[in-house]
């Protein structure tokens, strides 16, 4: 009892710190408004304006017509080049994609000669050449098609057949019909910034203190190590939870008109409890660090690396194996993957116990590992 | 000798003042301040901390902005910047602080050479000159030590050694002796006056916290609250006010409000003989490393007796408080509180004991209210609004209940620290310095509470001090130097003891004994500076705007600190390193390892060909086999398969009769791009299943492919993501960590106070920069080579095109995202804020709008351009032409000058935006 109203009254006063300290203030306020809008309103994950360019040397009504067939949002309006330009447009980056339509085409396809159309891609644009290749691929099959038997259907990448065969795939995508980038970067922003700001907060608060001589002043009252670092892990947790449920709510709902599958309250609670998790590595990293700006080299080496890796940027079944194996022992992998499965598709507690209880589990090491370090770090800033 | 020397002996000011005001924020600092200081005298500024002494001597030197009034300094005005380039060779300042301007990762010849190189002077004129003055100031012996394992006194004859270096006509001291031990105090001023006397017209100017010190000096100024009190020379004033010493007059020269209060009342202390000692210490040690903190110290203190301990700043009185507050442990040697040890985990003892530390160490952002509020909930007290009560009507805090600690004034903060001490009712005080700084008579209250507490209420209180006057006060006192207890008794006894005349004299005596004892340890003095002086003197150097000279200064001086700094240097070799490998293996845009599951309905070969495509893929992994849709759905929600296909009933015989099927693939699609990949990967191995089919059935290619698509993967055949992502990184690398390293360097020095040397050396702001810069490019080519290396042999990306033009394009890339770093660090006062700042400015434009993830050719609008002012664009297109499209010099000629283009907007931009003075 006596415990936790030690550990109420000093989270309270941590509450009043953090409002008082603007650099902070601002940081939590640019990272869960403007940094996660600009990241949806990216379209990094879609082929979306691609730049094109053709090089038309039949100049027939097929040629004129698959070039025609290339649109906007897919791809900005096609230019026309000579062939002799090919090498310095690509060299230089001004197009993705490069098309060139041999002499003769249209006659060639007519006879049954199955003639070669050529798709230059800039292999180095990763996400656009891979995603942009298939469609153009799609796309000309399609245009061929119809152009042989007279239709004029437009083209759909959710269905598509093969020409001349009574057998269609039908690719049905779950959760997310339109692949929309938003969707997705738009909740991985915010989990990004959840780790980000979680550490550094709790971190910051503790060297705050250290620095200041306040931490020496609570360490000769009968406080224990455990109430303090309690203390900086709820007030700071709570300051982030309030930051992610405002930005679910107001940037990702209202302003990015993002709907959200599964349970909000389930993912508040996974929130929460991973908060608990990275505020307690926050603490851990302040006991290592001397000063302030050390804090904040260590944790760029820790945060940058918990979050590219977790899977909310690039897919985590590409890492090399003994990569992936590490990462599970991270608890940003297993807040990925929960958040995931309960915001796009709607997974119950039934699902996502077992990350719950890693992220849990792997919290608590790090609170130890703080606690014992806790008396020593400040005799040693001291 | 320039025409300086006609100032001494005659009626001429070194500076004056007119209306000179300052405030920072709502605060005022100086109010209408009217002055004129004599030249080629010693003057002194007194009064406590925070009546805007700093600040008066800062406009002086030039240092900080004048807001409002004249200030003229060495015949002219120094709001004009032709006047202040001109005479600021000829100023010296040596801000507050110990060592605040020198630079502690620096030896004490590295330090002085430094500034001699500020001023122009040359290698030969510099070596002899430091060596003149380490001779004279007795450092000699020390020259390759690092500034920040000097003693106080031997900092403050250090930043004394840079301050002359020039030969300055107006030398300017802010507290050049606090917390610095007597007998290094005495050296100190003895000193000043040999250099007085060799270089007669310098005039010199010091504030000073210490009114005895000030009875030496010609002419002083009383200060209080932003204004002048009185000026003349001490005997004058004293005479004016009829008092004995300076601070009587001191006090005398207060206004009648600030008089009343309190008077103090020293009553006599009667120790209990029957009672065990409070504290005990017994061969107490504390080392750091092999530096021994406290050496084998013994006392004991009774019940209600006030214990002090009189010492210079770092001679171990904080660390022997530490250990009997079991903050620290006791290397060796045991000290025992209350009869027991001291022991860190005794929650009961804490609740005994109040502790007040050094520096304010309350919650600045908090009221006097909710501190007390806050300890007395922590010391979960029965009646603790009750006893708040009293306390604020003891400790006089009522008209302050509601003010923010931040804003109170220095003496009442104090109280309000000793109130928080004393909250849960300790029988042991345990005070660190709690009055260095506080005017007199805001420390006569403060001495009287603590008589209070110990004559009426028992409360044992041990408390440390550097000046004499309070020692004089305790019961008893211990002496301390470097460590060691030279003498312990009743202030009375210990200067009988020696037969001195007065406390500091004893303590001089002692300390001189001391040093005998050790002859390594404090420095003797050399006479021998009349002689060495003569030629000292050398004739101002031009001023030309740019010297390249200044500029080696700090590009040597940063190099030295970044080499013996081992954690910024790591992070500058090694982080780089680690990061590159773990975004290197760890990015991919390559989507494979995708898991599947199949639900098929059908069964017979057709299907099993059709399967084959996916199941001989690469990309896919075939996982147990789908019971019915509800487990597709199950299996896709758990994220155990990425796709699942379902083959319909009846597949292989539609196929064979030509009728219509569909085949049905669900696709997860939590990661857009991963979904939409799946889906090419599906569809292309539809296509050739077909194909497949119609070749069995006997059908031309030609009718099922009339034309043949070829995709020509250009640059990277395999289509394998390393070869763009390993590229990428080298690119966001190189811009991320030069541009942090480069803004923490310049606000380090914001944040240590070295700043003040640009303010008032010669240096001029471009130099300042350029100079800083020059490691930071280095060591970001450092970095390029390793990472080079890292992507040749870890990830075997090839280099495919010259190595001259990667080579080329790195510098002048390197160069411009330090500029980054230095136009961020403009705008920035705290480390951790130009830390954070820099990242976020560079990382959303480094990953959103510079190519790494979406090409600049399709961006528009705002991002385009966001983008293009972006260096990345540019060193991207250099990076990845140069490592995978294998271009050369004339490919990438437009990018190397838009890079090129940076760099003067940059540095332009830095020097524009970073202040000449402090505002």
């Amino acid at each position: 009892m006596r415990k936790l109203q030690n550990i109420f009254w000093l989270g309270a006063k941590e509450l009043r710190t953090f409002f008082h300290d603007y650099v902070l203030l601002g940081l939590v306020i640019y990272s869960f408004s403007f940094a996660v809008y600009v990241q949806a309103s990216s379209s990094s994950q879609e082929l979306h304006n691609a730049s094109i360019a053709f090089v038309d040397e039949d100049h027939s009504p097929l040629s004129r017509r698959l070039i025609g067939a290339l649109l906007p949002p897919f791809f900005k309006p096609p230019v026309a080049i000579a062939e002799r330009d090919i090498d310095h447009a690509m060299d230089i980056a001004a197009y993705t994609f490069v098309i060139v339509i041999p002499p003769h085409f249209a006659r060639d396809v007519v006879a049954g000669r199955s003639p070669a159309l050529q798709v230059n891609v800039d292999a180095t644009a990763m996400v656009q050449a891979g995603l942009g290749s298939s469609y153009l691929q799609q796309i000309f099959t399609s245009e061929i098609g119809n152009y042989l038997t007279g239709t004029d259907a437009a083209f759909a990448p959710q269905r598509q057949g093969a020409l001349g065969s009574p057998i269609d795939l039908a690719v049905r995508i779950a959760f997310n019909p339109n692949a929309t980038t938003a969707w997705f970067t738009s909740v991985m922003g915010i989990i990004n910034s959840v780790t980000m700001l979680a550490i550094i907060l709790a971190g910051a608060a503790v060297v705050r203190e250290r620095e200041h001589g306040t931490m020496d002043h609570l360490l000769v009252m009968p406080l224990t190590p455990f109430e303090i670092a309690m203390s900086k892990i709820w007030a700071n947790g709570l300051v982030i939870t309030a930051a992610v449920g405002f930005s679910l709510a107001v940037v990702v709902r209202q302003l990015l008109g993002i709907p959200i599958a599964g349970s909000v309250l389930l993912f508040m609670c996974g929130v929460a409890l991973y908060l608990f998790f990275a505020t307690a590595i926050g603490v851990f990293l302040a006991t290592i660090a001397r000063s302030m700006p050390q804090l904040g080299l260590l944790y760029l080496l820790v945060a940058m690396p918990m979050n590219l890796l977790s899977g909310s940027n690039t897919p985590l079944e590409s890492m090399p194996p003994a990569l992936r194996t590490v990462m599970f022992a991270s608890p940003s992998t297993h807040f990925v993957s929960f958040a995931q499965a309960i915001l796009y598709r709607g997974a119950g507690f039934a699902v996502v116990w077992p990350e719950f209880l890693a992220v849990g589990l792997i919290g608590c090491c790090f609170l130890a590992l703080a606690l014992m370090r806790f008396r020593g770090s400040v005799v040693q800033a001291g | 000798m320039s025409e300086t020397g006609a100032f001494f002996g005659t009626r001429f000011n070194v500076a004056e003042l007119s209306d000179v005001s300052l405030r920072y924020g709502s605060t005022i600092v100086l109010d209408a301040i009217n002055l004129s200081i004599p030249a080629g005298c010693m003057s002194g500024l007194i009064g406590p901390d925070g009546v805007g002494k700093s600040s008066l001597l800062s406009l002086i030197a030039g240092a900080r902005r004048i807001q409002e009034g004249d200030v003229r300094a060495l015949g002219g005005d120094m709001s004009d910047r032709a006047h202040r380039a001109e005479v600021c060779p000829k100023i010296a300042y040596m801000p507050q602080g110990l060592g605040r301007n020198l630079y502690p990762d620096l030896s004490v010849g590295e330090n002085i050479d430094f500034f001699g190189r500020l001023f122009g002077q040359r290698a030969i004129d510099r070596a002899r000159r430091i060596s003149e003055l380490l001779r004279a100031t007795g450092l000699e012996p020390f020259r390759d030590r690092l500034a920040h394992k000097l003693s106080g006194g031997m900092k403050q004859k250090l930043g004394l050694c840079c301050a002359l270096i020039h030969d300055p006509d107006l030398l300017i001291l802010d507290e050049p002796t606090t917390g610095v031990d007597p007998l290094s105090r005495r050296q100190f001023w003895d000193l000043i006056d040999r250099m007085r006397e060799r270089r007669k017209g310098m005039s010199v100017l010091v504030a000073t916290a210490y009114m005895e010190e000030a009875e030496r000096f010609d002419w002083l100024v009383a200060m209080d609250a932003g204004r002048v009190l009185a000026t003349g020379a001490p005997a004058a004033l004293k005479a004016a006010t009829g008092a004995q010493t300076l601070e009587q007059c001191f006090i005398a020269l207060l206004p009648e409000a600030r008089r009343r209060g309190r008077k103090l009342v020293m009553t006599p202390w009667r120790p209990r003989a029957d009672e065990r000692p409070v504290i005990v210490a017994h061969g107490l040690t504390r080392c750091f490393g092999d530096f021994v903190a406290v050496d084998h110290v013994e006392f004991s203190i009774q019940r209600g007796e006030i214990f002090g301990f009189l010492g210079s700043n770092g001679c171990g009185k904080t660390t022997t408080m530490k250990m009997l507050t079991g903050l620290l442990p006791a290397t060796s040697g045991e000290a025992l509180l209350f009869g027991k040890p001291a022991d860190a985990s005794d929650i009961t003892a804490r609740a005994r004991v109040g502790y007040m530390s050094q520096s304010f160490s309350l919650y600045a952002e908090l009221t006097v209210r909710q501190n007390l509020a806050l300890h007395a909930r922590l010391f979960h007290l029965p009646r603790a609004s009750a006893r708040i009560a009293e306390l604020v009507a003891q400790f006089e805090l009522s008209s302050y209940i509601d003010q923010q600690a931040s804003d109170l004034p220095l003496g009442i903060r104090q109280r309000l620290s000793l109130a928080v001490a004393i909250v849960h009712e300790p029988e042991l005080l345990i005070l660190d310095e709690p009055t260095s700084g506080v005017d007199p008579i805001a420390r006569d209250q403060f001495w009287a509470l603590l008589f209070d507490l110990s004559r009426n209420q028992g409360v044992t209180i041990f408390i440390s001090t550097h000046f004499m006057n309070e020692a004089a006060r305790c019961d008893r006192i211990s002496l301390m130097d470097a460590g060691r207890v030279l003498a312990t008794g009743t202030p009375a006894a210990l200067v009988a003891a020696r037969g001195a005349p007065n406390l500091e004299e004893a303590f001089i005596a002692y300390l001189e004994e001391a040093a005998k004892a050790h002859e390594a340890g404090a420095p003797s003095f050399a006479q021998d500076i009349e002689a060495a002086g003569a030629d000292m003197m050398v004739e101002p150097r031009a001023r030309p705007w740019f010297s390249p000279r200044r500029l080696i200064a700090y590009a040597i001086r940063e190099s030295l600190e970044l080499i013996r700094d081992p954690i910024r240097l790591g992070f500058a070799l090694f982080g780089t390193v680690f990061l590159m490998s773990i975004f290197g293996m760890g990015i991919s845009t390559d989507v494979n390892n995708l898991t599947f599951a199949v639900l098929d309905r059908d069964v017979t070969t057709e299907s099993r060909l059709y399967l084959e495509q996916l199941r001989g893929s690469r990309y896919f992994l075939e996982r147990p086999a789908l019971k019915d849709q509800a487990d597709l759905e199950k299996r896709l929600l758990s994220g155990d398969i990425k796709a699942g296909i379902e083959i319909p009933p009846n597949f292989g015989r539609d196929i064979k009769k030509g009728l219509p099927a569909t085949v049905g693939a669900w696709v997860d699609g939590a990661m857009p791009f991963r979904a939409e990949t799946i889906r090419g990967y599906l569809q292309g191995a539809h296509q050739q299943a077909l194909l497949d089919f119609a070749r069995r059935n006997g059908q031309s290619a030609a009718t099922v492919e009339p034309a043949v698509i070829e995709i020509r993967f250009r640059y990277n055949q395999d289509f394998d993501s390393v070869y763009a992502i390993v590229p990428g990184t080298i690119a966001l690398l190189l811009v991320l960590i030069p541009a942090i390293l480069m803004a923490l360097a310049v606000v380090r020095e914001k944040e240590l106070g070295s700043i003040t040397n640009l303010y008032v050396t010669p240096v001029t702001r471009l130099e300042f920069l350029l100079g800083k810069q020059i490691p930071y490019v280095i060591t970001g080519m450092a970095n390029f080579i390793l990472l080079c290396l890292i992507a040749l042999f870890l990830f075997n990306v090839p280099l495919k095109g010259g190595f001259a033009t990667l080579l080329l394009g790195t510098f002048l890339y390197v160069f411009a995202t330090t500029g980054i770093g230095m136009v961020i660090s403009t705008f920035c006062r705290t480390q951790i804020a130009a830390l954070f700042g820099t990242a976020i400015l560079t990382i959303l434009p480094a990953t959103q709008f510079s190519g790494m993830l979406t090409p600049v050719s399709s961006l528009t609008g705002a991002p385009a351009l966001m983008g293009r002012g972006f260096p990345m664009v540019y060193y991207l297109r250099i990076t990845v032409g140069t490592f995978t499209k294998s271009l050369g010099f004339w490919d990438l000629s437009f990018n190397l000058l838009a890079l090129l283009i940076f760099i003067p907007i940059l540095t332009a931009l830095s020097v524009a935006l970073l202040r000449p003075q402090e505002t």
